[in-house]
């Protein structure tokens, strides 16, 4: 590659991320943007979920329990996602020094814990009756179980972030243990492979999947669903804290007359 | 043994229930804030 493109990429890629760094050109776009992942997800996500109980077939071996793969997949997906997000934002936070960075990790927090924690109940209701047991301590449970707490850790950080005048951001610390626990995702990603476990491998990959098409199709519409769904609370935290960002630096300067 | 569906049903109801309260406290805490921002903004 030419030097003149290492020079202008990440220069050109710098100036486009800093363009969102000002918060009125961020709400411009998060305002209409807000209604326009919230209703088609929720709509994709009801629809997926309606298909997956009702029109789906029952699998030949776990019978009727195989619908709650509709909402535990894109539950496993969001909660790995969120942390993946809260770790982007952290280095977007830590090395660029992005403002809106460390309000973003602080929105996705909440909803990231809540994915997570349907993860872990889904799966769960789904072993009782498949495996004959609510939880079995093998990899891929602790990992997902790990980082719930993680989230929570990193929940109580950033709340005393905002204690401590950060804007309604996070501080550094907080991005870094972001960063940090960001060694998990590969850890529940992989797990299935690197140790015995009850749950089952892989079954979505880059080259295919194991799921038959007729039980997998409505999953693409839970997926996509949940995920817009997950943006639009994003977006509307991120509104959220702006917007009382916004209402103590005005009553800071009335205070000061 | 329980019928699968009641394990179904719990698994929708846990999820749906999360869901929407996560999008409704998401909801409210935008409006109030961007409600109180505004009205700051509308005294001067």
């Amino acid at each position: 590659m030419p030097y003149w493109r290492w020079s202008v990429g990440p220069a050109t890629d710098a100036i486009l991320m800093h363009r969102f760094a000002n918060p009125a050109r961020f709400l411009k776009i998060a305002r209409p943007l807000t209604g326009w992942l919230f209703w088609p997800g929720l709509l994709l996500l009801l629809s997926g979920a309606a298909v997956g109980l009702f029109v789906t077939p029952a699998d030949y071996l776990q019978g009727q329990t195989v619908r709650i793969l509709y909402i535990h997949v894109p539950a496993a997906w969001l909660g790995m996602g969120g942390w993946s997000g809260i770790a982007i934002a952290a280095l977007m936070q830590l090395v660029w020094r992005h403002p809106l960075a460390a309000i973003a990790g602080r929105a996705i927090a909440a909803p990231g814990a809540l994915f997570t924690a349907i993860c872990l109940m889904t799966g769960s209701i789904w072993g009782r009756p498949t495996w004959g047991t609510w939880w079995e301590w093998d990899g891929r449970m602790t990992s997902m179980l790990v980082l719930f707490f993680l989230y929570l850790g990193y929940i109580a950080l950033a709340n005393a972030s905002a204690r401590q005048g950060q804007q309604g951001g996070v501080s550094n610390v907080t991005a870094i243990f972001g960063l940090v626990g960001a060694v998990n995702i590969p850890i529940i990603n992989r797990s299935v492979v690197w140790w015995n476990s009850l749950h089952q491998g892989p079954s979505i990959t880059l080259r295919g999947s194991s799921i038959d098409g007729s039980l997998l199709w409505p999953l693409g519409f839970t997926l996509l669903g949940f995920s817009l769904l997950f943006g639009a609370i994003v977006l509307m935290r991120m509104r959220a804290i702006l917007a009382q960002n916004k209402v103590e630096a005005r009553m800071q300067r009335l205070a000061r007359g | 043994m329980m019928n699968q569906w009641a394990f179904v049903i719990a698994a929708y109801a846990v999820t749906l229930a999360g869901t929407a309260l996560v999008s409704l406290m998401s909801w409210r805490g935008m409006r109030s804030a961007e409600r109180r921002a505004d009205q700051l903004s509308d005294r001067g």
